[in-house]
């Protein structure tokens, strides 16, 4: 193939990646920047996202297209509850403790992987697509619904930005980032914003998780990587800075796939590895971080 | 030091030893490997418990301990001490490299940092598979694992080089957090500005804190690929970097003791919890998460809060 | 069934109900029965179980495979006339874990034999504890390290073929078949690299070319970026990938190429065990031909121990549980635990096993094998066994997709899938 379309191809792969980590990471970066908590358990809420999603695709009958929509709606709210629950009955019980929450949410992530295993089994299950159409190109074929996943992310992306920047809601999170005793000083509900945050975190990677469970699969052990690729994602951006996470991700998620269409994959990724560690040591705060934490 | 200090550890390592005598053979075979495995979370907790330093990435200095050990003793004659050594020399050298610029970074880019080196170990060992053979990984013949004309592969043997060798760890680590030394890096997790005010200078001192648990860790590597007699990428991969800071908060971090309680701790819940249902994780979950509820600092930490403030 | 339970004193009551052995015993009749005669003490098999983990699939079809197989056994009358129990621990697909799977069988179970693994580093971690614990150790993998040497004299794999044979077996076909200029994808870790190796060398013994080697880094979940890699002029695309992600293999692959020329394709169906092949998005591999240890779906020429087999395993005419034909079996591979059980039986029987004490006659009573017939035993078909590689040699069997349908369209010979020994483990010592 020429480069030209080779080059086309790697884009169009790159955005793909870069539209799901974007949602993905948003999730964990207001958790993060927000709470300062590390939730280790974020890929199973991406991961029960997509479980989720199949069962839906289930026991929904009618056109894919419906049930699709509904698991769209349905999988990031149930999740959402599953983790505020979670906020509720462990982390606020630890007072947030950076820590402790490591362990906690340890724990957790073994609870959520044991309770997909056990209620979903452990085969990798196809979600069907809710639009089934290839784009013919001259050089490839391409995946319509992937052009629609990048479209999707794209909207509710938009839509998360108006309400944290416009919204009553977001000026209280962004209160709460700033000053925790400030903001309680206000008598701003602390405990209700950081039970919210959590589960919105939640949900967005669910959301994410069901967009891309037709391109991928629904298994109960596909939350290990969007943890990873998240947290780096979220550090690269800079802590606390929703605009730096949505950059990085796009940097990112370009990257890996220009690089690994290019050269031998498992070389470049060492070299994509080592890359992100020295961005970091030159910028500790991150791209868009405002100081050194 | 005083005399309680100093036989409460003695207590500790004899009460080991008793093990040796008194445990069925199961749980004496668990106890060499949860000793080693202790001995890499003793190292982690000099980093992270005394220093303050959160590393995702010690599974770097564990796998280079391992990998030097097994590599040496797979393709070459060399005795078996020697490999063994090449275990902390390896990891204490690529704690020192890593730590030169990593130490540039804090929190949590420094996790990040700590974190990408050893996924890039990790998928090095993957993509020379060639030597490595990847995630199959390398068996190492019993001929090749001899120290001083003892043969490794026998249990007591083993017990007894697994003993030794965390014997020497924690004597060292309780060395280290009596000393000026301890003192400097426990006042940089607290407060490294006031420390930097005092004269003290932190990079130095987190950088030497980060070899010494480096060199642990590595330890621990080779002596696993000696005493168990197997190499492979899995236990290089971002699990086994979780697996020590699980173990050093669950025993309670910035204590001498915790970390081989925190091992324990964590080993039989596992094996505990695979006899009492199929849903194992289940129980191993909740376990973690009552356990942390009701001792934030770890089970070690938790006891020193309220119990006995002079445990080190 | 349920888990058995391992404690330090055993008890023997969880184990006896799952297995549904004949018989009600009392429950307050323990110290009695521990007075019976020596020779009534069952035989205890541990199994190590990939339960958890990335293996999970596959172990639970391993699971039932051994129990049917169980019943079966235990229904002929045991082993020497002992009643069979098997006692599943799981090892979370984890080598370090597997090593201390192997431990506590043996030593707090107090289980005869170890057998099962499937998941090649599992084996690797865990070989070393079984010959320093001297317990005969069967593996279920189709790895090639037993027959490469690089284990101890206890590990036999009895029950399958291993992987370099079955690949070497492959290159007469496919070149004879499908085409002589080969591209080849496969995943960048030991498993694909053994594919590389061996299938490279035995297709250039054919006469034909691997032209590309394109190797995917572990984790990958998308694909279609390395396509483009593939050389206009391949005519064969060889793809073998592991993992929960080879769906999305299949289904870029067919994106990728559409309605277009296209290779012919020739997988492994590692990649689409406990996969559906009639699942959304693969009708892109219609027409095109996979390795089959065990053809999945029922084929028009199946004789009655294939049907027995089916039947006692639970497995429907299209390779998916009797029970939920949405939950489809990894038939290609988990044969070889039935096998390895009735060759176990044969193999103490001949040691006329009485205890521990006669492992080692377990293990040379095994390696004087050297014949398997097809049969209720071995369903998969006839095998040779070599005594001296500790490896067993059978037939492969290579299907076609049709009407969403594998079909065996080619069925190796014996010695298609021969090489020269790599190894004697009867000169090592116990």
């Amino acid at each position: 193939m020429d480069f030209g379309p080779f080059l086309l191809l790697a884009v169009m792969e790159g955005l793909v990646s870069a539209a799901v980590l974007a949602l993905t990471a948003s999730g964990l970066s207001l958790v993060f920047g927000i709470m300062r908590v590390v939730n280790v358990a974020h890929g199973e809420f991406f991961m029960l996202g997509a479980v989720l999603a199949w069962f839906v695709s289930q026991f929904v009958p009618g056109p894919a297209a419906l049930s699709f929509a509904l698991a769209l709606i349905l999988c990031p709210l149930v999740v959402g509850l599953l983790a505020a629950i979670a906020d509720w009955a462990v982390l606020k019980r630890l007072n947030y403790e950076p820590e402790a929450t490591i362990v906690a949410t340890i724990g957790i992530l073994y609870i959520l992987q044991q309770a997909a295993l056990s209620l979903f089994g452990p085969d990798a299950r196809p979600v069907p697509a809710p639009v089934d159409f290839r784009v013919q190109l001259p050089w490839f074929g391409y995946a319509g619904y992937k052009l629609v996943v990048v479209a999707a992310a794209a909207m509710i992306l938009t839509l998360l930005w108006v309400v944290l920047s416009r919204s009553r809601a977001g000026l209280i999170m962004r209160a709460t980032q700033e000053d925790r005793d400030m903001a309680r000083a206000f008598g701003i509900n602390v405990d209700r914003v950081y039970a919210g945050v959590f589960a919105l975190g939640a949900a967005l990677a669910a959301m994410a998780a069901v967009l891309v469970v037709p391109i991928t699969q629904a298994h109960y052990l596909m939350g290990g990587d969007p943890l990873l690729l998240s947290f780096i994602t979220v550090i690269i951006g800079g802590l606390g800075s929703l605009r730096g996470t949505l950059i990085a991700a796009i940097v990112i998620g370009l990257t890996d796939g220009i690089v690994s269409t290019f050269f031998a994959p498992t070389l470049a990724r060492i070299v994509a590895t080592l890359a992100v560690a020295l961005i970091l040591v030159v910028r500790p705060q991150g791209l868009f971080g405002r100081t050194a934490p | 030091m005083t005399a309680r200090i100093l036989w409460t550890h003695v207590g500790a390592l004899a009460a080991l030893l008793a093990a040796h005598v008194l445990l069925p053979a199961y749980h004496h075979g668990n106890l060499a490997r949860i000793m080693v495995l202790a001995i890499y979370a003793t190292g982690y907790n000099i980093a992270f418990g005394y220093t303050g330093l959160l590393s995702l990435g010690h599974a770097l200095f564990f796998g280079a301990g391992l990998y030097a050990a097994g590599l040496t003793a797979y393709y070459t004659g060399l005795p078996g001490w020697l490999a063994l050594l090449a275990g902390p020399v390896a990891g204490g050298a690529v704690a020192l490299a890593l730590g030169s610029f990593a130490l540039r970074t804090a929190g949590v880019a420094f996790m990040i940092v700590t974190l990408m080196f050893a996924q890039a170990f990790h998928l090095a060992i993957l993509y020379l598979g060639r030597w490595t053979r990847g995630d199959e990984g390398l068996v190492i013949a019993r001929a090749s694992r001899q120290l001083f004309g003892l043969d490794l592969a026998d249990g007591s043997v083993r017990f007894l080089v697994a003993w030794a060798l965390f014997a020497l760890t924690m004597v060292a680590a309780l060395i280290i957090a009596r000393s000026g030394l301890g003192r400097v890096m426990v006042a940089m997790r607290e407060n490294e500005e006031r420390s930097r005010m005092l004269g003290y200078d932190p990079y130095m001192t987190k950088l030497i804190a980060l070899g010494l648990s480096g060199a642990m860790s590595g330890l621990a590597g080779g002596a696993y690929a000696l005493l168990f007699g197997y190499v492979g990428a899995s236990l290089a991969s971002v699990q086994y970097s979780i697996l020590p800071l699980l173990y050093v908060l669950l025993g309670g971090a910035g204590t001498v003791l915790g970390p081989l309680i925190g091992t324990v701790a964590m080993f039989y819940l596992i094996d505990l919890a695979s006899n009492v249902t199929d849903a194992h994780q289940l129980v191993t979950g909740a376990a973690l998460v009552l356990l942390i509820l009701f001792a934030p600092r770890g089970i070690l930490g938790s006891i020193r809060d309220r119990f006995a403030r002079w445990i080190p | 069934m349920k888990r058995d339970d391992l404690k330090v004193t055993p008890t023997r009551r969880d184990v006896l109900k799952g297995l549904g052995a004949t018989g009600a015993i009392a429950l307050g009749g323990l110290s009695a029965r521990y007075a019976q005669a020596q020779s009534a003490e069952p035989i205890r098999i541990g199994f190590q179980l990939h339960r958890t983990g990335i293996g999970a699939s596959y172990g639970r079809w391993y699971e039932r495979t051994a129990t049917a197989a169980l019943k079966v056994l235990n229904d002929q009358g045991g082993i020497n006339g002992r009643p069979v129990e098997i006692l599943f621990e799981d090892d979370g697909t984890d080598p370090r874990r597997g090593a201390e799977v192997v431990e506590k069988l043996v030593m707090q179970a107090r289980c005869d034999v170890v057998m099962g693994t499937l998941f090649s580093h599992v084996v690797m971690g865990s070989a070393p504890r079984a010959g320093e614990l001297r317990v005969p150790y069967l593996v279920c993998s189709e790895g090639h390290h037993v027959a490469s040497g690089a284990l101890n004299r206890w590990v036999l794999q009895p029950g399958i073929t291993d992987v370099k044979s079955q690949v070497q077996s492959m290159a007469p076909f496919v070149t004879q078949n499908l085409g002589r200029k080969v591209t080849m994808v496969f995943p960048d870790y030991a498993f694909g690299h053994d594919h590389r190796d061996f299938f490279t060398a035995a297709v250039a013994a054919q006469g034909g070319e691997v032209i590309k080697h394109i190797a995917i880094p572990p984790t990958e979940t998308s694909f279609t970026r390395y396509f483009p890699q593939i050389p206009r002029e391949t005519e064969v695309l060889y793809h073998v990938m592991v993992g929960p992600s080879v769906l999305t293999f299949v289904k870029e692959l067919g994106e990728f190429y559409g309605s277009g020329a296209r290779p012919q394709l020739f997988g492994f169906i590692d990649s689409l065990e406990a996969v559906a092949i009639d699942s959304p998005g693969l009708e892109f591999l219609e027409g095109s031909h996979f390795w089959e240890g065990h053809p999945r779906y029922r084929q028009d020429d199946a004789g009655e121990h294939e049907d027995l087999y089916r039947a006692a395993v639970g497995v429907d005419a299209n390779g998916a549980s009797v029970t939920d034909p949405r939950d489809v079996s990894t038939y290609s591979h988990m044969f070889s635990v039935w096998e390895t059980l009735f060759i176990l039986k044969r193999a103490m029987e001949a040691a006329e096993y009485r205890g521990p004490a006669d492992r080692q006659a377990v293990v040379e009573a095994m390696e004087a094998m050297t014949e398997f017939p097809e049969g209720l035993e071995h369903p998969q078909g006839p095998k040779l066994f070599n005594g001296r590689t500790h490896q067993a040699f059978g037939l492969q069997s290579i299907s076609q997709v049709r009407n969403g349908r594998l079909v065996r369209v080619h069925r190796t010979a014996m010695e298609d899938g021969f090489y020269p020994d790599e190894v004697d483990y009867t000169t090592m010592s116990f």
